[in-house]
């Protein structure tokens, strides 16, 4: 495929997303709201990707701190071990890596789920039963990842400073306390706040294109494979993007 | 082209008689996609109580009829009447309404594969008539596994079920809101020939015990015989011929004969 196709073909994708927010927007967002699905899917977006988040949160603490270590060491700061890994893991590795793991995990289902309901005609069978599958199926998603991440990330940043704590004991001995007391004491809420309101995008982000992709899989098990493999595939890449949008912000607005 | 012809010399004899009010009135439907013309000036009535099989070869947009009565599509040109009302001029919420008089048998079932059998024949029920009490849903999901013979299958999922089965239930949810107009889009289409004709008998029985008019769309000639009080046939687009089986049967038009050979 030529660049200008390639081209052409990202450009048509952008429009097409724009286009689906754009719905979510002036419909999904209207009365009547689903609630009960919406519970259903916060319960299977958020608290079902709650292990993994904490696992992978916990591992992540446990191993930077120990990467870190022997940097610190040689210049002589190793009492700021837990300060490091307290702002990196709030303002920047948690909300991103969690975001990463919940995008595999939730938005590769989204898609397979709707792809899958999509070439069944599942979808046009809620319609005919006098359903709007935007609202019922895609607005109670997208709410629900948007307002899961958040949750997540801060759980996960939790978990994380734990593993952070076990790292640092790994060769020397510090007090539970002491290590949480000088954790926060160097974080102030412009570490805080940007960190947990850029998580409600890129949850917003991950249900959408998750949503997006499976509405509009193509027909076949190879067509729901591609929704579900893109979905992980692009959702990641806006996380970065959206990212590297909110550093921008938080640097112009003066929150650094 | 000359090809709208009209064979509807001979009553249907082995069906019933169907009652001459139009339910649905189907004028000048045009629908393309991209540049293939699917549907070209293709005009139907339907009368109350009538069993309207459209015949035509894969792709030559039966199932894009059906989508466009039931408003899945919306045809680029034309008018399609139901019940005097123009589907193609109504809002969302106007649509969701037309729809509870209007019953759609997917091909592939369309069963939801996350919920049971139960939840499944609920959706539609709690979506539309939202006032019912437990019991009232109770025994409306009983007499309609009863219909299908199927009361048994309540608490399964559908991914524990054979395609007859299947079938059934689908029915069955099709028919729970009592819709006066059904579509059935190639309801024996992957069947064997004995649970082809059984879903025939039951969609024949159902259709007297309620009293609806049908819409038909398929392939298979067993089923077009047992069904069919009239047959449509779809070819370029059009309505090219209509009558009784077995008058389309005895035409001597190779376009037509084709179907019955």
């Amino acid at each position: 495929m030529s660049i200008i196709s390639e081209s052409k073909d990202f450009l048509d994708q952008t429009g097409q997303i724009s286009r689906f927010a754009g719905r979510f927007f002036s419909h999904g967002l209207k009365p009547k709201f689903e609630v009960k699905e919406l519970l259903v899917q916060c319960y299977l977006i958020g608290y079902k990707s709650f292990p993994l988040v904490g696992l992978t949160g916990f591992i992540m603490g446990l191993v930077l701190t120990m990467q870190l270590r022997p940097s610190l060491v040689s210049y002589g700061v190793q009492s700021e071990l837990p300060v490091m890994v307290g702002i990196a893991i709030v303002r920047e590795i948690g909300p991103v890596i969690t975001a990463l793991i919940f995008a595999g995990k939730i938005g590769s289902s989204i898609g397979a789920e709707l792809g899958s309901m999509k070439v069944t005609e599942q979808i046009d069978s809620m319609d005919v039963s006098g359903t709007n599958p935007f609202k019922y199926l895609v607005a109670t998603r997208v709410i629900a990842t948007s307002l899961m991440l958040p949750i997540l990330t801060i759980l996960g940043d939790a978990i994380s400073l734990f593993g952070a704590y076990i790292g640092v004991n790994i060769k020397s001995v510090t007090n539970i306390r002491f290590f949480f007391v000088q954790v926060f004491e160097s974080l102030s809420y412009s570490d805080v706040l940007p960190a947990v309101i850029k998580t409600i995008f890129f949850g917003f982000a991950v249900g959408l294109v998750g949503c997006y992709k499976g509405f509009n899989s193509t027909k076949g098990t190879q067509g729901v494979g591609r929704s579900a493999n893109s979905a992980v595939v692009l959702s990641s890449v806006l996380i970065f993007i959206l990212d590297l949008l909110t550093v921008q912000l938080t640097n112009l607005l003066g929150l650094n | 082209m000359d090809m709208d012809k009209e064979i509807t010399a001979v009553q249907p004899t082995q069906h019933h008689q169907p009652i001459s009010e139009p339910v649905i009135v189907i004028e000048n439907l045009y629908k393309k996609f991209g540049d293939n013309v699917i549907l070209e000036n293709f005009s139907l009535s339907v009368k109350r109580e009538e069993n309207v099989v459209v015949l035509g070869k894969s792709g030559a947009g039966k199932s894009v009829l059906i989508k466009c009565i039931i408003g899945l599509l919306k045809p680029d040109k034309g008018k399609i009447l139901v019940f005097g009302e123009d589907i193609t001029m109504m809002d969302e919420d106007e649509l969701a309404t037309a729809r509870t008089k209007i019953g759609f048998l997917f091909q592939a079932n369309a069963l939801y594969d996350s919920m049971t059998v139960r939840e499944n024949l609920e959706f539609p029920l709690r979506r539309h008539w939202t006032s019912l009490g437990e019991a009232e849903v109770d025994k409306m999901v009983k007499e309609a596994l009863e219909n299908v013979g199927l009361t048994h299958t309540s608490d399964m999922m559908p991914t524990e079920l054979s395609g007859g089965m299947l079938k059934r239930i689908a029915l069955a949810r099709t028919l729970i809101l009592k819709p006066e107009i059904i579509l059935y889009d190639e309801p024996t289409t992957g069947l064997d020939p004995i649970t082809a004709r059984e879903i025939d008998q039951l969609i024949l029985t159902l259709q007297k015990k309620y009293k609806t008019s049908s819409i038909i769309i398929s392939h298979d000639m067993n089923c077009v015989r047992n069904i069919a009080d009239r047959v449509v046939l779809l070819l370029e687009g059009m309505c090219y011929a209509q009558g009784t089986y077995e008058t389309l049967e005895a035409s001597s038009d190779p376009k037509i004969n084709q179907f019955f050979k």
